[in-house]
């Protein structure tokens, strides 16, 4: 039994699997599959069922997010389907891997996503500064227009579909999908108020999915060895495997396809290699820079939405950042805030007037010049920049590791304080 | 005379070359909309000419019938639309958080050292821009950085000395 | 009607709109920047923090926008909850951090919304002390200054310039905390509205350049309601008068004309008021000034009014020389036109739409007329009326119209259809969805066509053009079509055509039919209601010339713009005596054998009547001091003649004036019979401002004429906003203040007036006959004449601020004609070789065959050319040259 379908035709030290390779190994075998007969309505109703939960970050249902976009006759004849591609989340290292490792898994994903929306066009919304990616995808998408994945009536199906890859011009902030969208609309990436959602009304005013990486590479297996095989893989609640990575000071830093539900501490031992010598571990941002810290105690929590939810902090992309005895807690956050405030759109003002203010204060109590009253800013500026308070999840996502960083490691920052 | 007496934008243009015509006018048929072509043309242009100049603006402009507001608007915004000259090798150096824990300062300290430019110069030579780049995505093999299209991972004193010999030889690592 | 809770009280709402608007039209003050009240919500600044609720159990609530909140039916808010309270001072706070705090040097000091609403949320002490961000100001040209250290980043400028009016060269620039709004590089910015930045920014970035020069704080300015005399439109405005110069013109809401914007030739066209050659009453004269007078009230004096003089001078000027003595002041082509104008406007089966109206037109067509250069508020609303498709898409699609960006998103380029017929390219093309270019006589015949496909009874006209079935169609299926055009053109026939077509919509449809014939100034219409058909300027000239009238009296107009400058020296040096009453020199007033000045419009009150024959009243801001008087006053047979005994006579000799009877507001109608100050209740430094020439303070001059008095004592102005100069409420020094005198947001104003409409719609009548013209075979060139928004106004061209924008006397040609005639960008040509001189412009998108010819400020006799012209290279000669010309279709090889 297959157990790490993200991955299984990963191998880094050869270039991925061209067409024939990847069929060889059940590649295609899903849209083979959907095109016996199976209809949009089926394919959308078995993506529910899988109980695929979206991976890039919010962990919403995606056959429930499918769902949304309006269908039948007075519905808009153009829907797209966009590929959020734009990896960009500090310490966030897996949509790199399955692009580069094995792009016609994320081809055949589109396939399937887009086939459910009824979309005909798809892009792919890439970063920039992934050039290998570019190039495999590019190829990929030529080996599939070749083979009838791809073009007009696919498989038979009456279906068509062409893939777009469109690389960002750079922002952070592409990652949120609306703001995604208006930069693929050539425009400023400025998100936008939701609703309307972009399913209603999203790339140029169409019905649009915008799904991550990650989430779409789920896609080919379930189709491929079904829902029971799927759901058999987790070891916790949800379904699936995840893509799981490290980065920080332990022995063997990097990223593992893995089932849902396995203990932080087998992660970090049994993958990472545990700590380098010396060192202890502080505390770690589970799921990316814009996830709230969790300490050691949490280390045996299981690591799925659920579990990390109830300790504060969130799965999000599953790829966790660790913080070490001999790093300073209030460097490692000041260097988030500053990522966050440089990454800023400018639309609405708790994020853009407030991440600056915060950083000024980090400035100065990394040079040991911090004063009580500006401790009692940083304070206010995580409810101040909270959720419901600004335009989008940028600044929430900030005040993650601050409010928490404030929390757990409040005694480095009373050091700081210029007395 | 006449020049003088009736203002005329035109004369700022430059004539696009033929390649990137070409490159644009293939991207209007990747996306309905002439805004969507605006930007990709700026990252056209600049991958022929390095940046995007004025001149190189108003040209996108004439050609696509958007105001060169609209294309400054997006320019300016995004990370990867150089609006100034840069050097013929432009690092792009993650900062980001995983490469922060993993030492970047100390490798920044030394780029800044050895070509003698700091965030958003260019070295006298021509050879270097240095510019910040959020993550990087490579966050197992940090501290990272790209020089050019390259990516170069697990940083040291040394290797940077390496590469900017390099570097400085050719203007691609093969 | 929804019902909401706020804040323990019920309040009866509109769900359709958002909590924000439904929180200021009950009156309750909550702060916000970024939402506009006619350009809906982005929700970016933030400020409009309330707590909303789930239900009557739920205690925490959760904090939410209120511009991005429907106020749906049981919502339950609070403005008053202490964390909401909280969060929007923390808004203000930070958006504060790189604010440079110059209150003190800014110009919007005193009249800020930001500065109100720092004051409303309570912050007041600061605490950011790190380093702020600075940004470099633009040069924006002549109108407006740019200091973008005071920008708050609330989006409203571009939301404005390029959503709202479709401007394209502003722009938001960089993003984070460095976010800048400005040009791609200095310039004036292009826009003919571009002045309403002044007052759509919460504060001093955007700012009146002219203002500044002469700059005084809003409540040192005595002001009163104006009406604009740029053109025929009628935009309400405010002017203001500081130290006997009139300062600044600012928008006064009217909510069935210019609502919250004006344009730029309003705005900044004013400033001839103060001009040293403003006609003074010379010493020589003044003694016997009446005994000069009275020559003139005999009875072979014949009088030529001024459709920029108001109806009560030119009805004095009538009532003087006699009705059938009486003379219209405009051209006779213009005078045929204004007459078929008004028949047309009595006509049961056409409305004459507001400016209000026009924006819910779905489906228009602009037959020759530029309205963006001869009734630019006009165009601003027509750049609305294409957004109803949009509107209509959004509720199909359950979004509600507030949501700016979503609706303009979900949309994109689709919008209603807009049909233009033109000579040459506009500043509405980029919205259109069909344009039409050719000589003014194909034009015609399209329209025509048109109109002959909605109904069959129409004159008979066929057009080669296949773009007539498809304007026919979406005319005859729109919701609300309408029809544009004018008389500026100078062909009576597109007039016609745009009769006939609406005519035939009218019978297709069974229904009336908005049709908009714009007016070129402020007092067409209301001069030609009182002008008889057969008396025109024409007929006057030649009764001169035959020696029929040996006494002349010219109101207020320069009759060199109004017929070819031979006929009128010729007639003016046969007369005996010329009378000629005016503000300005013109060539006429050069004639005059008694020059009288006369008053401009903030100096007087009186009443104006616009295109649609809305008679409205303008109020005097200040006095004259060079003894100028309103030239009503100077024609009076009796000199103690009242204003108000003036109107009874006017409305008992002329039915159709029944109308401005209600007007003007009588004393009595007053608080205690106290008058209305036109100064503010802060107006500083009246006992100190003539110190200089002598330490007695004057008595306050007496207005016994007006409700409103040269002081700052009396009642303001409170919640009726009956007589609204400069809107003022407590908490709320900005002009946002307006919300606190409409019935809700955007609506009418509370007991205030629109003014009246003079026309009854009780006639019919049936299709205009057209005779087209056969193309003349002499090879000369179709005239089509060109106006521009900076020049073409004869008053406003004589203002500074305008002056830098203005442009020579040019002949746009297509590039065929150009290269056949060996003419090159730039030349200068001599138009049928009779003295009149142009600069060539060669544009792109000219049909062959048509010159498209502006006049300058009158530098071309036009009146002396024929519809087909030849044109001459001469020399070159320049005075502005084309430095300032906005057109699309430059034609640009070769520099």
């Amino acid at each position: 039994m297959i157990v790490n379908p993200l991955t299984k035709n990963i191998d880094m030290t050869r270039p991925p699997l061209e067409i024939s390779g990847y069929e060889s190994n059940d590649g295609y075998q899903s849209i083979k599959n959907i095109a016996k007969g199976m209809t949009s309505t089926d394919v959308l109703q078995k993506t529910k069922d899988s109980g695929l939960k979206g991976r890039g970050g919010a962990g919403f249902p995606t056959g429930l997010k499918w769902s949304f976009v309006p269908q039948g006759e007075d519905s808009p004849k153009q829907k797209y389907f966009v590929v959020n591609a734009d990896e960009m989340e500090p310490g966030t290292f897996k949509d790199r891997l399955l692009m580069e490792g094995d792009p016609h898994l994320l081809i055949e994903g589109i396939i399937i996503g887009s086939f459910a929306i009824q979309a005909d066009t798809a892009y792919i919304f890439l970063r920039g500064e992934y050039k290998v990616a570019e190039r495999a995808l590019r190829k990929a998408i030529d080996e599939a227009r070749e083979r009838g994945f791809l073009g007009k009536n696919i498989l038979d199906t009456g279906f068509n579909l062409d893939i777009i890859v469109h690389t960002s011009a750079g922002r952070y902030i592409c990652g949120e999908e609306t703001a995604l969208l208006n930069a693929l609309e050539g425009k400023r990436a400025n998100p936008r108020s939701k609703p309307p959602f972009p399913q209603v009304s999203g790339l140029w005013g169409k019905p649009t999915i915008v799904n991550n990486v990650e989430t779409i590479c789920n896609l080919p297996g379930i189709f491929t060895y079904g829902i029971d095989w799927y759901q058999s893989l987790t070891k916790g609640k949800d379904h699936g495997t995840k893509l799981f990575g490290i980065s920080g000071k332990v022995k063997n830093p990097g990223c593992w396809e893995l089932p849902l539900g396995i203990t932080i501490r087998e992660l970090l031992e049994d993958y990472g290699g545990g700590m380098q010598e010396g060192l202890d571990l502080r505390g770690f941002l589970p799921g990316g820079g814009s996830t709230d810290f969790m300490l050691p105690e949490h280390l045996d929590l299981k690591f799925d939405y659920d579990d990390i939810a109830q300790a504060g902090s969130r799965l999000a992309t599953g790829t966790m950042i660790l913080l070490d005895n001999e790093t300073c807690p209030v460097g490692m956050i000041g260097n988030l805030m500053r990522f966050f405030s440089h990454e800023s759109c400018g639309f609405c003002t708790p994020c853009r007037d407030g991440l600056p203010w915060v950083v000024a204060i980090f400035d100065e109590f990394c040079k040991g010049q911090g004063t009580r009253k500006d401790l009692e800013i940083l304070h206010e500026h995580v409810e101040y920049m909270g959720p419901g308070r600004t335009f989008c999840a940028l600044a929430p996502g900030a005040t993650a590791p601050l409010g928490s960083g404030l929390r757990y490691f409040a005694e480095d920052f009373e050091k700081l304080i210029k007395e | 005379m006449s020049g003088n007496l009736i203002a005329s934008t035109a004369r700022k243009a430059r004539k696009l070359t033929e390649e990137e015509v070409h490159e644009i006018e293939h991207e209007m048929e990747l996306y309905p909309d002439k805004k969507a072509v605006g930007l990709e043309a700026l990252k056209i242009v600049q991958k022929h000419q390095g940046w995007v100049s004025d001149e190189s603006m108003q040209a996108i402009s004439k050609f696509l019938e958007i105001p060169v507001s609209d294309l400054e608007s997006v320019a300016t915004f995004f990370n990867l639309v150089y609006r100034q000259p840069v050097g013929e090798n432009v690092i792009l150096f993650c900062n980001s958080v995983s490469c922060w824990v993993m030492g970047c300062e100390s490798i920044k300290s030394h780029i800044n050292e050895k070509l003698g430019i700091d965030f958003g110069q260019t070295s006298e030579d021509g050879k270097f821009t240095f510019l910040p780049v959020p993550c990087l995505g490579d966050c197992d093999k940090a501290p990272v950085m790209m020089v050019g299209d390259d990516l170069h991972r697990n940083l040291t004193h040394d290797k940077i000395d390496e590469l900017i010999l390099t570097y400085r030889k050719s203007k691609q690592v093969e | 009607m929804a019902k909401v809770v706020i804040d323990g009280v019920e309040y009866e709402v509109n769900p359709d709109n958002n909590l924000l608007q439904e929180c200021l039209s009950n009156g309750l003050d909550l702060p916000y920047f970024c939402w506009h009240p006619c350009m809906g919500s982005v929700g970016a600044c933030r400020q409009c923090a309330v707590k909303q609720y789930r239900d009557s159990e739920d205690t925490n609530g959760n904090i939410v926008m209120a511009c991005m909140t429907p106020a749906a039916d049981g919502a339950i808010i609070s403005i008053n909850d202490d964390q909401a309270k909280d969060m929007r001072e923390r808004v203000i706070e930070s958006l504060m951090i790189s604010h440079p705090h110059d209150c003190p040097v800014c110009e919007e000091g005193g009249e800020c919304h930001l500065q109100d609403m720092t004051l409303m949320s309570g912050h007041n002490y600061r605490r950011y002390d790190k380093k702020k961000v600075t940004h470099r100001n633009q040069y924006l040209g002549p109108f407006i200054n740019h200091e973008m250290n005071r920008c708050i980043t609330c989006y409203r400028c571009v939301r404005y310039y390029d959503d709202y009016a479709g401007g394209t060269d502003l722009a938001a620039q960089a993003s984070h905390h460095h976010t800048y709004f400005g040009r791609y590089e200095e310039g004036v910015l292009e826009s003919e509205f571009s002045g309403n930045l002044v007052e759509v920014c919460p504060t001093g970035v955007f700012t009146d350049k002219a203002f500044s020069e002469h700059y005084s704080r809003k409540w040192d300015l005595q002001t009163a309601p104006s009406i604009c005399a740029g053109c025929g439109t009628g935009c309400n405005i405010t002017p203001g008068e500081r130290y006997g110069t009139l300062r600044r013109v600012v928008n006064r809401y009217n909510s069935e004309i210019n609502g919250y914007f004006i344009c730029d030739r309003g705005r900044f066209g004013f400033d001839y008021v103060n001009s040293p050659e403003r006609i003074r009453l010379s010493p020589e004269i003044s003694d016997d000034v009446e005994k000069k007078l009275e020559q003139f009230k005999t009875d072979d004096a014949i009088g030529i009014g001024s459709p920029r003089a108001s109806n009560e001078s030119n009805f004095a000027l009538r009532e003087l020389v006699g009705e059938d003595r009486f003379f219209s002041g405009l051209s006779d082509s213009d005078h045929e036109a204004v007459q078929l104008t008004l028949a047309l406007g009595q006509d049961a089966a056409f409305r004459s739409p507001s400016v209000k109206e026009i924006e819910l037109a779905d489906a228009v067509i602009i037959i020759g007329e530029d309205v963006t250069n001869t009734s630019p508020r006009v165009a601003l609303a027509l750049r609305q009326s294409v957004r109803n498709y949009a509107m209509d898409l959004a509720k199909q699609s359950q979004i509600p119209a507030w949501q700016d960006a979503a609706v303009r998103e979900l949309a994109q380029h689709d919008r209603s259809p807009l049909a233009i017929l033109t000579p040459y390219t506009t500043r509405l093309d980029d919205i259109a969805s069909e344009i039409v270019l050719g000589p003014p006589s194909q034009l015609i015949e399209v329209a025509g066509a048109v109109a002959k496909a909605i109904s069959e009874n129409a004159p008979t006209i066929s057009s080669g053009d296949d773009r007539v079935a498809q304007i026919a169609k979406y005319l005859a299926e729109a919701k609300r079509p309408l029809i544009v055009s004018g008389c500026s053109a100078g062909r009576i026939d597109f007039i016609k055509v745009a009769a006939n077509l609406a005519r035939a919509l009218s019978e297709q449809r069974q229904e009336v039919i908005d049709l908009c014939l714009t007016a070129p100034e402020a007092n067409t219409l209301g001069m030609s209601m009182l002008t008889n058909e057969e008396n025109t300027l024409g007929a006057a000239l030649d009764k001169i010339r035959r020696g029929e009238a040996r006494k002349v009296i010219v109101l207020e107009n320069d009759l060199y713009r109004r017929a070819p400058h031979p006929d009128v020296t010729d007639a003016l040096e046969k007369a005996d005596s010329l009378l000629v009453l005016d503000q300005l020199p013109t060539k006429t007033t050069e004639k005059a054998t008694l020059l009288l000045p006369a008053t401009s419009f903030s100096e007087h009150e009186a009443t104006y009547v616009n295109y649609e024959g809305r008679a409205q009243v303008s109020f005097q801001v200040h006095q004259n001091n060079s003894g100028a008087l309103p030239s009503w006053r100077w024609l009076s047979k009796d000199r103690k003649e009242n204003i108000s005994s003036l109107t009874e006579r006017l409305v008992k000799c002329s039915c159709s004036f029944e109308g401005i009877k209600t007007l003007r507001p009588e004393i009595h109608v007053a608080v205690s019979g106290m008058q209305i100050p036109r100064q503010s209740h802060r107006y500083s430094g009246r006992t100190a401002m003539r110190a200089n020439l002598n330490v007695h303070e004057p008595k306050q001059p007496v207005d016994e004429e007006s409700v409103l008095s040269f002081s700052m004592e009396g009642i303001p102005p409170g919640k009726d906003a009956t007589i609204l100069g400069a809107p003022w409420s407590p908490s709320w020094n900005s002009n946002q203040s307006i919300s606190k005198f409409q019935e809700e947001v955007n609506g009418d104003l509370k007991q205030g007036n629109t003014g009246q409409l003079l026309l009854d719609r009780d006639k019919s009548d049936t299709y205009l006959e057209i005779k087209l013209d056969v193309p003349k075979a002499d090879g000369g060139l179709e005239v089509a004449l060109v106006h521009q928004i900076f020049g073409s106004g004869e008053l406003s061209a004589k203002s500074k601020a305008l002056q830098k924008r203005m442009v020579d006397p040019y002949i746009g040609l297509s590039k065929a004609d150009a290269e056949s005639l060996g003419l090159s960008q730039g030349d200068s040509v001599s138009i049928d070789g009779n003295g009149n001189v142009a600069a060539v412009v060669v544009r792109t998108k000219m049909k062959v065959g048509t010159a498209a010819l502006y006049c300058g400020e009158n530098d071309i006799d036009h009146h002396a050319l024929g519809e087909t012209v030849h044109l001459q290279k001469v020399a070159s000669s320049h005075h502005r040259g084309l430095g300032n010309l906005i057109v699309s279709d430059l034609y640009e090889e070769g520099y």
